[in-house]
């Protein structure tokens, strides 16, 4: 065995895949080897919420027996992968991160996750994430936050930060994650590893828990442009259980990656989402970044996306008022927690409700219900909700202005490297702001990516640069990601991840 | 619950200080094999939550997907009602909370509905000598929605709401497709607006039917009526655009009223209960009713607040939907004829009078008339037929006739199949009403009938001949009374001959034989 | 931009079905007070005769046969709920009818 194949955890999902195909691994070894991952690091990084290890192990038996056979499998069978606790999954515990849904074990399959069970891959477990996705670092979990396996005392990010610190820890190659206002992409960017918001409707929404349902949007989480590909293809494709799904084939994301060709394309730099607010180290490796590009054979151009300002406003007013009307259906009727409420006899189905709303979210998702319900109401629809949907079209009308001159835009993806924790808790607006340079792509629905760009002087932390494309060319994210990829890590020496702190050494 | 009496105004009296305004809203549940936003089965009466699944339950991660039926079931609805059919248009989210409602909203359509701006003629019966009148409800939209669950009250008195100790909810109805047909404020029919309800409801209702878009049984809820009234002082027409921009009153909303009668009478009573309350210079609270069948009286539900901010927006998880022009007129070639032009060239096809047509209408007849007509029976014997017998049974018996052919069986066929036995000369009159009593009576089809009881005319001409001849000769002077041409006095031989015959002979050919007989054929 | 009050919150609290409690209330009405001015800046934009945008993708027309597929089981269907009798979900007492 090579070098990256010592140890089973440090492999790319391509790597894996390839040892599976040529039977030097079984996939009963490599799941096994994440579960040992997970039992040595995941009690200081707390990136699941359930691990599913007999399933786990059960179904890489099946894929080696069906391997062993001889039967046509997919490239990824037998290669691991963490699920996202808002995908439902049968037989396993789906909380959203929530009290509300706490030991809630659905009766149906996402599509996404059905997807991934057909192409093989054993699911190792549910991962943490922001109550009902509602959060940049994943402190507003029910069940504890994560921590970034860059420093523990930090966030790994949100909503995803279970996703992203599962595969930047080494306990899962791959993993899903959703994204409604930069929840893959900016976890990405703070633990240094990969991840992609597809293109609106390029990923089912079967069996998501719905946050907010225009601006929702799965994608895959891994450790490189490859791997992200190759699950994008595995997760992508029209679902006719969801109407919003696009109609068409997967973009051809996986020949992108592979061939990780720029030449002569325009890239452009978007002045509202650079410069001031920025971490300096976040710039300064953005612009090593272009530079990077600029050599590989892209030309760099500017744009102007104006009604950008208004992002982040339009997105806190579209998300709460379609929460609000998602996160209804937690009554404590048909499913999940049920309180009566104290020094009531005998209450009615409504004080229950009432009590048991109370009780099972926390205060970020209560902030955004109240918020939403507000936006909605009679009488102020129209100033809020009415505007911000204009606003949206102004957005969107934007990047199809810088997509005239443009083939794929840039920025760094988060204007900071992972904060301490707690450190934003009590300023809902600071925790919002971590998201400028993401919502954009969710309110547009066009697809973004997040990849490393190296390490902040001032701390020594990951920074990501985020790659945004027209609606349906997610492929142009691969290409460009993976020539900065190959680019970066041939001036690193290797990948950014093999920096991070060894966790199992104690005292660490 | 407190039950308090209201006071009301006889109806003459409210009717003289008062104009009536109504608006009338009806749920129809379409008929569709599935649900309206998932694949789930809409059988009625199947076994508790059995027609269920993640996205009627409101699972959290379901996403609905438009029932294509429903939108075509809706957009024929429009046409029949001559709506203009958006060219594009969404869904809405109506947020409230409810235990029966699995998402705690219900998708509906907002301001942009499929269908609206429409009209419906309807014929008002005339009642005491008064002439039938065609009035044109102006339909005002008719959108697509879902239907909530169902609860069983458990505890307290008597299955209902207040009082009972909890609920069992039952989800199979949840996501049932409806259409809400709303009328725009129905004005001008003073004192026979409560017939004017009745009848649109029963135009409506037809319509539905000859659609084939939904069973339409009030009875079960498939189809249900609410009743939104407001009274106006009288003050004759509006002589300037400021009094007739005077706003309407204040309205009351009775609920799901789940009869025709019903219908009626709750616009009668509210009106009459509207007029006492003005009268003795109060207001009217804008409020929810209820509907009570015993008592023929509403009373108070829920009053309207602010608390009814149902938060719209539209409906992200749907798509819009933008029905083709080519689309929309294919449909509109579906479309059966107008019930009420249907009945004009039934009538004039029929030559049937005005009266004729009228009893027909009344004893609801026309549905079983037109399917013997077409088994073959003459327009006049198959009025003749339904409205006998079968009318006065299913009278007695408090039922309409359809349900009243059904229960014995009746059929459109074996009317006329009685008919062509007549026409036969198989069976004279009399013996064709014995059959008829036999087939009521569940004796089967009206051969069988007859054969098993004997009645079929003697077609052997020697025995009638032999008869003719017996009664002739005993009969020598009124015999010479007719050699002297006094032919009427035939009649008392015929009755002889028929009597001869027990009764299964042809008079007509009796008399015909006596004549000649005698050489006056 | 309308001030929002400890009253309003606490109205909308009802609407939204959420039985916040004083410190909640007292809590949120800071909090949500300086969201709203935020948030309130997309007035500034120019929206002049800008069509809302509701959905991300210009997709239109997207239906489903009218072809029956499985339900779940009553008991799957019953699987999550905090009680149930006679394959029901049992609820605590209902107000009113809506
Ligand atoms: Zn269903």
């Amino acid at each position: 065995m090579t070098n990256t194949t010592t140890d089973l955890t440090r492999a790319t999902a391509a790597q894996l895949a390839d040892l599976l195909a040529a039977g030097q691994v079984s996939s009963v070894e490599v799941t096994q080897a994440h579960l040992d991952r997970t039992t040595a690091v995941d009690e200081q990084v707390h990136a699941y919420l359930h691990v599913a290890g007999q399933s786990a192990l059960a179904e890489a038996a099946e894929i080696d027996r069906r391997r062993a056979a001889g039967e046509p499998l997919h490239r990824l069978a037998g290669v691991p992968i963490a699920v996202k606790d808002v995908m439902t999954t049968v037989g396993m515990p789906t909380t959203c991160g929530s009290k509300m849904l706490e030991g809630w074990i659905p009766p149906y399959d996402a599509t996404v996750v059905a997807q991934i069970k057909a192409a093989g891959l054993p699911i190792l477990g549910k991962v943490n994430m922001d109550e009902f996705a509602m959060g940049s670092s994943t402190e507003h979990s029910a069940y504890g936050p994560t921590r970034n396996p860059w420093d523990l005392e930090r966030i790994p990010g949100g909503s995803g930060g279970g996703s992203s610190a599962v595969v930047a820890s080494f306990q899962a190659p791959l993993a899903t994650g959703t994204d409604t206002g930069g929840s893959i992409r900016q976890p990405a960017a703070v633990t240094g590893s990969v991840g992609t918001k597809p293109t609106y409707g390029g990923v089912s929404r079967y069996g998501l828990v719905a946050l907010a349902s225009s601006l929702d949007q799965a994608g895959p989480c891994a450790r490189t442009v490859l791997d992200t590909a190759l699950l994008h293809e595995v997760m992508g494709g029209h679902d006719p259980r969801d109407s919003t799904s696009i109609d068409a084939p997967v973009p051809a994301v996986v020949e992108a990656a592979q061939r990780a060709d720029i030449k002569g394309m325009k890239i452009g730099i978007v002045k509202e989402l650079t410069g001031e607010g920025y971490q300096a180290g976040v710039s300064a490796r953005f612009e090593e970044s272009l530079q990077l590009l600029v050599d590989a054979g892209a030309e760099i151009v500017e744009v102007s996306c104006p009604n950008f300002r208004y992002a982040l406003a339009a997105y806190y007013l579209i998300l709460p008022s379609e929460a609000s009307s998602n996160l209804a259906k937690f009554d404590a009727m048909r499913y999940g927690l049920r309180v009566p409420p104290t020094g009531i006899d005998h209450p009615s189905a409504e004080q229950v409700m009432a009590a048991s709303r109370d009780a099972g979210f926390g205060d970020e998702v209560k902030r955004r219900i109240i918020l939403g319900t507000y936006a909605l109401s009679s009488g102020y629809y129209d100033a809020y909700y009415g505007t911000a949907q204009k606003v949206r079209r102004l957005i969107a009308n934007d990047f199809d202005r810088a997509f005239e001159t443009a083939d794929v835009l840039v920025s760094p993806t988060a204007p900071t490297t992972a904060f301490r924790l707690g450190e934003q808790l009590d300023d809902p607006m600071a925790m919002y702001l971590n998201d400028v340079a993401t919502i954009p792509a969710n309110l547009a629905g066009v697809p973004g990516m997040s990849l490393p760009s190296g390490l902040a002087d001032e701390d020594g932390l990951p920074t990501g640069l985020q790659i945004l494309a027209p609606a349906m060319q997610d492929q142009s994210l691969y290409s460009v990601g993976a020539a900065l990829e190959a680019a970066l890590t041939d001036r690193w020496g290797g990948p950014l991840l093999d920096r991070a702190p060894d966790l199992t050494a104690k005292g660490a | 619950m407190t039950t308090t009496v209201d006071e009301v105004l006889p109806y003459d009296e409210a009717l003289a200080a008062f104009d009536p305004v109504m608006g009338l809203e009806v749920h129809v549940e379409l008929g569709t094999n599935t649900k309206m936003f998932c694949g789930c089965a809409t059988t009625f009466g199947a076994e508790p939550n059995t027609q269920v699944c993640p996205v009627c339950l409101g699972l959290p991660g379901a996403l609905p997907v438009v029932n294509a039926m429903g939108v075509e079931s809706a957009i024929r609805i429009g046409l029949a009602l001559n709506c203009e059919i958006a060219t594009w248009c969404r869904f809405a989210r109506k947020n409230y909370f409810y235990p029966d409602m699995p998402k705690n909203f219900q998708t509906s359509q907002y301001d942009e509905p499929i269908a609206f701006n429409g009209y419906l003629d309807v014929e008002v019966p005339g009642e005491h000598g008064e002439e039938p009148w065609t009035y044109r409800v102006e339909i005002e939209r008719a959108h697509m929605e879902e239907d909530t669950g169902k609860s069983l009250h458990v505890g307290g008195s008597t299955g209902r709401i207040h009082g009972a100790e909890y609920s069992l909810v039952d989800y199979n109805r949840a996501g049932i497709p409806l259409i809400e047909i709303v009328t725009k404020p129905l004005t001008g029919a003073g004192e026979r607006a409560p017939q004017v309800a009745r009848a649109y409801v029963a135009a409506l209702r037809d319509l539905l039917k000859a659609l084939d878009v939904s069973d339409v049984k009030m009875e079960q809820g498939s189809m249900r009526c609410d009743v939104n009234l407001s009274l106006r002082p009288k003050a004759g027409e509006p002589t300037s655009p400021e009094q007739a921009a005077v706003p309407l009153g204040t309205r009351s909303e009775t609920k799901n009223v789940n009869s025709l009668r019903s219908v009626e009478r709750a616009v009668r009573f509210e009106i009459c209960r509207h007029a006492a309350v003005l009268s003795n210079g109060g207001s009217i609270v804008q409020e929810t009713r209820h509907f009570h069948e015993d008592t023929g009286a509403t009373t108070s539900g829920r009053i309207k607040s602010d608390a009814d901010d149902y938060r719209y927006f539209p409906e992200p998880d749907l798509v819009p939907v933008a029905p083709s022009r080519e689309w929309v007129e294919e449909l509109r070639a579906t479309l059966p004829e107008n019930p009420a032009e249907h009945r004009r060239r039934l009538q004039t096809e029929w030559g049937y009078s005005d009266l004729e047509m009228r009893d027909v209408l009344n004893a609801g007849a026309l549905d079983l008339i037109e399917r013997t007509v077409a088994a073959g029976a003459s327009a006049q014997s198959a009025r003749k037929w339904w409205l006998g017998e079968p009318s006065r049974r299913a009278n007695t018996e408090a039922l309409e006739l359809v349900a009243y052919a059904d229960q014995v069986g009746l059929t459109p066929a074996y009317v006329a199949e009685l008919q062509s036995m007549v026409d036969a000369k198989r069976l004279n009159d009399k013996m064709a009403r014995q059959v008829l009593e036999g087939v009521l009576d569940g004796e089967g089809a009206p051969t069988a009938v007859a054969d098993a009881r004997g009645l079929e005319l003697v077609q052997d001409d020697g025995a009638l001949e032999a008869a003719v001849a017996k009664v002739i000769e005993g009969n020598p002077d009124v015999a010479d009374k007719i050699r002297d041409g006094k032919v009427q006095a035939a009649g008392a031989l015929i009755g002889q001959v028929m009597k001869e015959m027990k009764g299964q002979a042809d008079a007509g050919k009796a008399r015909e034989l006596i004549l000649s007989t005698l050489g006056e054929g | 931009m309308a001030e929002l009050t400890r009253d309003d919150v606490a109205h909308l609290a009802g609407l939204a079905r959420i039985d916040l409690s004083e410190a909640e209330l007292d809590r949120m009405v800071g909090e949500l007070g300086v969201i709203l001015t935020s948030v309130a800046q997309v007035q500034q934009a120019d929206t002049d005769g800008i069509e809302p945008m509701s959905h991300p993708m210009p997709i239109t027309n997207v239906t489903r046969p009218d072809e029956v597929r499985p339900s779940l089981t009553a008991d799957e269907a019953l699987s999550g709920a905090p009680e149930s009798e006679l394959q029901r979900f049992s609820v605590p007492r209902i107000l009113d009818e809506d």
